[in-house]
């Protein structure tokens, strides 16, 4: 049972690995991207778990630039990704206009809201 | 198509008739039409679109003009009295000071910090008219822009409704949307000129962010779901009742998803709209970290969750394209999500985290919850359950147009309409449950009835236009002997099916006209009345105004020094406040239960308790409400069993049945002697006795309860009679300091 799973875990991984390989360039560095970003988020956690929640405004404004320009670059990397049948009409560098400009809002709200 | 030929024909033959025009100036002006103007049909169709939107737009802002122009142009009501005072102080002491405002003139001695207890957003959109009318030197007084934001915004949701509908289904039902939504009832009676509330913009941004986010998740783009974000942003700052934004988006969301309807559309527009929704929503200092802490907005977090793992997982299936490893990954996968899900969601409600839903919105869930154990909420009458003739009052045909445009909505299934369905369907619950709600369902409930018109009148006017199509493919085609055949019967059917849609349309006309008819008439009847004045007909039909409300304000603003406090019910303390300008022990936002039980126990109880608790609240005037002489029947006499059930159920030495005969609420000689002395009741009927109020019936007959009251000696130790109202509608006394001992 045991062994089995294993075996299963690694043809996953593999075939993972090898599927995602084939990914171009441009959506691996969005994912890296996106990989920095939740992992900032995390450690900010573990901060928090740490020394307490006590300007909870500016923890949540921590977390959440984080998750959410993680949110947008994942939307961002949807709508740049040729195999998407629903965007093929938008034009990449519109999609990273709007990118830009919900970064530009969520940045400045949290900016007003670090206290 | 037929007519473009038409067009360019009469084109040509124009060219030579405007010739002959020239020769002949006084014909120009009688053969003016759609045609000499030289139109193309797509232009004609425009014309006709704007014209009737701006028709629309201004009939919306008229229909709401009842009361300015019957009485004047004033607040109406309670809680616009607040908006209008924290409105004045925002353009008086500017946008620093009203956010950090902390009001020591209501809630004696406690005070209220009202920059962070309230929704700033109406103050803020009337003030930021204000200065935009100023800047362009039109010198208007602050409460006049007041008053005319609610028809103003009403206008702005017709256009909203217009295009919304636009997106769920076409032009025509957004046109008839926009022409429904302008003079509903269930929508006026919220937002009529004077009616200074939450509700007349938060109606607006409720439809404009439903709006923009169906509008996103049709499009995909982050534009979209921003503006949606913003949509909501004003909606929050608006209005507590964008909980039902916050939980019937995720509910969309989880419809979708189940219904395997999702698409990456939906997740670029949900989670964008959610993430800078919250954040934005969090800068309202009154909202403050809900979003993360309370229960009514743990659904949205929930489906924000869910959507990371559901999308996460569809993008592994569709890289690996093995079955079989998917299967193990999507197992491990799943149970640790709901694993962790749960536990997260455990801790948090059982540690008292996650706060479980407040009162005000258990009672939705559990209608039953508010009457048992909190009477404050159960006590205003517009969150009581709604009688179906509300109903049929606030909506008239809408009620039965309503069915056959979901009929419709689920013949053409799209994103768009079953959001509108969705909509619809929780909102019309919520409006069961309480007559307040009948507000918010409205939208709905014309844009779904504008389905069914539109799409009917559509059907029916293309049964009628086949008829001119006949005869010309008949002549022009030189089709088979089966489908001249078919057109034979077509011909044969034809005057049965031209009369049956001939006779429907006007049918419908009928139907849409009368609905016009009984909507002017119920804003004129019933939702116009200021409530601060009110109008009566004399025995010779001329009009009587009892301007009792503001004629006593007036006296205690200028008669009472400025640090005088006053103590009335919690009805009248935004007004008193507002026009009185005097210092007041509870107001309308019923924020504090124990002050105000505290007051209630006062006014319930003899006049020597009622007495120290008076002096030891600092009051010195005390101000009822009485409707004996006029017959009027909000008075606090009728309120008073409310006071007692709130002030007993703090202390429990005002008991109810102390107050009842029999189970029965009365103030004539029958009624219990705890009624007959309390403060309530002298301070109502002092030197009641000794008045005729109606020919024929003895002394000190009250015309609101239609009885001779039973204590009619009535004797103050310590209060003494300050004003009493030319009506007798409003009464004040002043606390007497104690006297000296000796």
């Amino acid at each position: 049972m045991v062994k089995s799973t294993s075996k299963d875990a690694q043809d996953l991984f593999r075939s993972l690995h090898s599927a995602y390989s084939a990914t171009p360039t441009n959506l691996k560095i969005i994912d890296m991207y996106v990989v920095f970003a939740v992992f900032t988020a995390l450690i900010q956690v573990a901060y928090m778990a740490l020394v307490g929640s006590f300007p909870f405004n500016s923890f949540l404004s921590g977390v959440l630039s984080c998750v959410g320009t993680a949110v947008l670059a994942v939307c961002l990397r949807i709508q740049v990704n040729k195999e998407n049948k629903e965007f093929k009409d938008l034009a990449p560098e519109l999609a990273f206009a709007d990118f830009v400009l919900c970064n530009l809002v969520l940045h400045l709200v949290i900016i007003n809201f670090l206290g | 198509m037929g007519g473009k030929q038409d067009q360019t024909a009469n084109g040509s033959s124009k060219s030579e008739s405007m010739g002959a025009k020239k020769a002949s100036p006084d014909l120009l002006n009688s053969s003016f039409s759609f045609k000499s103007l030289k139109l193309k049909t797509k232009q004609q169709e425009l014309l006709l679109r704007v014209s009737i939107l701006g028709l629309v737009y201004v009939l919306a802002f008229i229909a709401r003009l009842f009361s300015v122009l019957r009485y004047e142009s004033m607040i109406h009501e309670f809680d616009p009295y607040f908006n209008y005072r924290t409105t004045l102080f925002l353009t008086e002491k500017g946008f620093y000071e009203f956010w950090n405002w902390f009001d020591s003139e209501s809630w004696y001695p406690l005070g209220r910090i009202i920059g962070g207890t309230l929704y700033p957003g109406l103050m803020v959109t009337a003030a930021l008219i204000y200065w935009t009318l100023r800047f362009l030197r039109f010198f208007v007084h602050i409460r006049e822009v007041c008053v005319l934001t609610a028809p103003f915004f009403a206008s702005n949701t017709t256009i909203v409704a217009y295009f919304f509908g636009k997106e769920i289904w076409d032009t025509g039902a957004g046109l008839v949307a926009a022409a429904l939504i302008a003079i509903c009832p269930g929508y006026i009676s919220r937002s009529v000129a004077g009616s200074y509330d939450n509700e007349a913009v938060a109606i607006f941004a409720l439809l404009l962010t439903f709006y923009l986010f169906v509008k996103a998740v049709k499009t995909g783009s982050l534009s979209w779901a921003l503006g949606s974000a913003f949509g909501y942003f004003y909606m929050v700052s608006a209005w507590g009742g964008y909980v039902f934004i916050i939980n019937l988006v995720p509910l969309y969301v989880l419809v979708l998803l189940i219904t395997g309807r999702y698409s990456m559309r939906l997740y670029v527009a949900y989670n964008c709209m959610y993430i800078l929704g919250m954040l934005l929503a969090m800068q309202i200092r009154f909202v403050g970290f809900q979003h993360v802490q309370s229960g009514e907005h743990m659904g949205a977090m929930g489906v924000f969750l869910l959507m990371q793992v559901f999308y996460f997982l569809d993008w592994v299936k569709y890289q690996l394209n093995d079955t079989k490893l998917f299967q193990t990954f999507l197992r491990i996968t799943v149970t640790s999500a709901i694993l962790v899900g749960g536990i997260a969601l455990g801790v948090g409600t059982a540690s008292g985290y996650i706060s479980p839903w407040t009162g005000r919105f258990y009672s939705l869930l559990d209608p039953t919850y508010a009457k048992d154990h909190i009477p404050i909420i159960a006590s205003v009458s517009e969150h009581q359950p709604t009688a179906w003739s509300s109903f049929m009052f606030d909506y008239h045909i809408l009620l039965f147009l309503f069915p056959a445009g979901l009929y419709f909505c689920f013949k053409r299934l799209s994103d768009a309409t079953i959001f509108i369905v969705m909509y619809g369907l929780t909102s019309l619950y919520f409006a069961g449950v309480m007559v307040r709600l009948i507000l918010v369902a409205t939208p709905a409930v014309c844009l779904i009835s504008a389905i069914a018109v539109s799409a009917t009148v559509k059907n029916l006017t293309s049964l009628l236009r086949t008829k001119q199509k006949v005869p010309q493919t008949g002549s022009t085609k030189g089709v088979g002997s089966s489908k001249s055949s078919s057109k034979v019967t077509l011909d044969q059917s034809q005057p049965f099916q031209k009369n049956g849609a001939i006779a429907l349309l006007v049918g419908v006309f009928y139907l849409l006209s009368r609905y016009a008819i009984h909507c002017t008439w119920v804003t004129s009847e019933a939702y116009s009345s200021p409530s601060i004045v009110l109008a009566a007909r004399g025995a010779h039909g001329n009009r009587i105004i009892f301007d009792d409300y503001r004629e006593a304000y007036y006296w205690l603003r200028q008669n009472t020094p400025t640090d005088a406090k006053v103590m009335s019910w919690w009805d009248y303390g935004y007004q008193i406040t507002a026009m009185g300008n005097r210092t007041v022990i509870v107001d309308n936002n019923t924020w504090n239960n124990t002050h105000i039980a505290t007051v209630g126990r006062a006014m319930s109880s003899y006049e020597d308790e009622a007495y120290d608790i008076m002096r030891s609240l600092d009051v010195n005037y005390v101000l009822v409400v009485f409707g004996g002489v006029t017959g009027y029947s909000s008075d606090d006499i009728n309120k008073f069993l409310w006071m007692v059930r709130i002030g007993g159920g703090v202390y429990p030495v005002i008991k109810e049945p102390d107050y009842l005969v029999n189970g029965e609420f009365r103030v004539d000689k029958g009624a219990s002697p705890k009624m007959l002395n309390c403060l309530m009741y002298k301070l109502c009927y002092y030197r009641f006795g000794e008045l005729v109020t109606e020919y024929g019936k003895p002394t000190g007959y009250d015309r609101a309860r239609g009885v001779e009251i039973g204590n009619k000696d009535i004797k103050l130790e310590h209060l003494e009679e300050a004003y009493t109202t030319s009506n007798w509608i409003v009464r004040i006394y002043r606390v007497k300091p104690p006297t000296n001992r000796l």
